[in-house]
């Protein structure tokens, strides 16, 4: 599974990347979080505000912080 | 009833108590004359500190809060209800309750223009955005008075309007990067699920982001001010900004659209040039030329429109904040 988190690198970003990191262990999925920090190719998400959270290519969530407990269902419904 | 007003207007927005405890403090404290220039200088440096850094922290959580009600994705949607010059105005009105930062542009530019937004909206929203904002009013009628801060506004909205109005008519539209119309659209809308509590650490969030971004240009704001304040001679900046001087507006001009500051910063020097005798037209247009306008921003705009229309948004702003300028000089008499 890939994770891709969309900011230009504030700490809501870094947040945003922990607490998928730890929603991903908790749920034993196995993915591969990718940051995406240049502007062009965050607004190509369709996305106006930051951080963005991005599975399997698809928008689930912008300019908020999710939890790991808001993210865990996100990634449990994206699993093959 | 007028007294409390007057009381409340001093003491909450001026702050008169911290500018006698700071003149206590550098006179009692540091044994410095505040009459002189020293002691004039770090009085003005750090009661203007103290005073910018309280107000905008109160004034970023009161506006995030609002602005929390309206995400980008919301405002959108608002604004593709409407049509014409109605439009250009509820774009304006919603640019002053936006996030401060530039970086933020060029996805609202792009998640407008993809989602089918025309151009005079779209812009109208980019100028007012940066130009005016909720917090700059106050801090405007803390640091001059309420009629400018309100004039400021009023002409900053009017300017945002009849700019983004002026290049929608100029049919522009195929000056903008191709790959700006082929975008997705998301409509991803947190908007319901937020509650109370999450506004308030939304907004408690933001005054951390923004105090973080911009304290330092607040310190460099408030430095030139102090140094304009007490050590440029006063005959030098009359010379070059006098109210008698035909270009002094556009020498502020020309000083402001490059650099790159917010409100904040820039504040404190426009009080320092006002004191110093320079119009009040002046001071606003080095004001709205520092914010509405810098290279940085011109930069990433150039990544999504093509060179004409970068000019003609460029010029036209430019131009806006020069007539703004004459204006106020003209008018001045009517404000302090």
């Amino acid at each position: 599974m890939i994770i891709k988190i969309l900011g230009s690198g504030c700490k809501k970003c870094v947040a945003l990347g922990d607490n998928a990191k730890v929603a991903a262990a908790s749920a034993g999925i196995d993915a591969d979080i990718e940051k995406v920090t240049d502007i062009i190719a965050i607004a190509g998400y369709g996305i106006m505000s930051t951080p963005g959270l991005v599975i399997n290519e698809k928008v689930v969530s912008s300019g908020r912080v999710l939890t790991p407990a808001e993210i865990t269902p996100l990634l449990q419904e994206a699993r093959p | 009833m007028q007294d409390v007003f007057i009381w409340l207007n001093d003491q909450l927005l001026r702050m008169q108590w911290l500018h006698d405890l700071v003149t206590w403090l550098v006179r009692d404290g540091f044994g410095l004359d505040t009459a002189g220039r020293i002691g004039g200088s770090v009085h003005f440096f750090i009661y203007d500190v103290i005073k910018i850094f309280i107000l905008l922290s109160v004034l970023i959580f009161g506006i995030s809060y609002v602005q929390s009600y309206f995400p980008p994705e919301r405002t959108r949607r608002i604004l593709g209800q409407r049509q014409g010059l109605w439009a250009n105005t509820i774009a304006a009105l919603l640019g002053t309750i936006t996030p401060f930062c530039s970086c933020s542009s060029i996805p609202l530019f792009i998640g407008f223009t993809s989602a089918g937004l025309p151009l005079a909206v779209t812009f109208s929203f980019l100028i007012s955005s940066p130009l005016v904002d909720l917090a700059s009013v106050i801090l405007l009628a803390s640091i001059f008075n309420w009629s400018i801060a309100l004039a400021y506004v009023g002409i900053g909205l009017v300017l945002a309007v009849l700019g983004g109005t002026l290049i929608g008519r100029l049919r522009l539209e195929d000056q903008v990067e191709d790959f700006v119309y082929q975008s997705p659209v998301s409509d991803h809308d947190n908007d319901g699920a937020i509650s109370r509590g999450e506004r308030l650490i939304y907004a408690r969030d933001q005054v951390a982001d923004i105090a973080g971004r911009v304290w330092l240009y607040v310190l460099i704001g408030v430095g030139i001010g102090a140094a304009i304040h007490n050590w440029i001679p006063e005959n030098f900046i009359s010379a070059l900004l006098g109210q008698d001087k035909w270009w002094s507006v556009l020498v502020a001009t020309v000083a402001g659209v490059p650099m790159y500051a917010d409100i904040f910063g820039t504040l404190p020097i426009a009080e320092a040039l006002v004191e110093k005798g320079v119009g009040l037209g002046t001071a606003l247009t080095f004001m709205m030329a520092v914010t509405a306008l810098s290279l940085p921003s011109m930069i990433m705009l150039k990544r999504v429109v093509k060179l004409p229309l970068l000019g003609v948004f460029v010029g036209i702003v430019t131009a806006g904040i020069i007539l703004i300028g004459y204006i106020f000089n003209a008018t001045a008499h009517l404000f302090v």
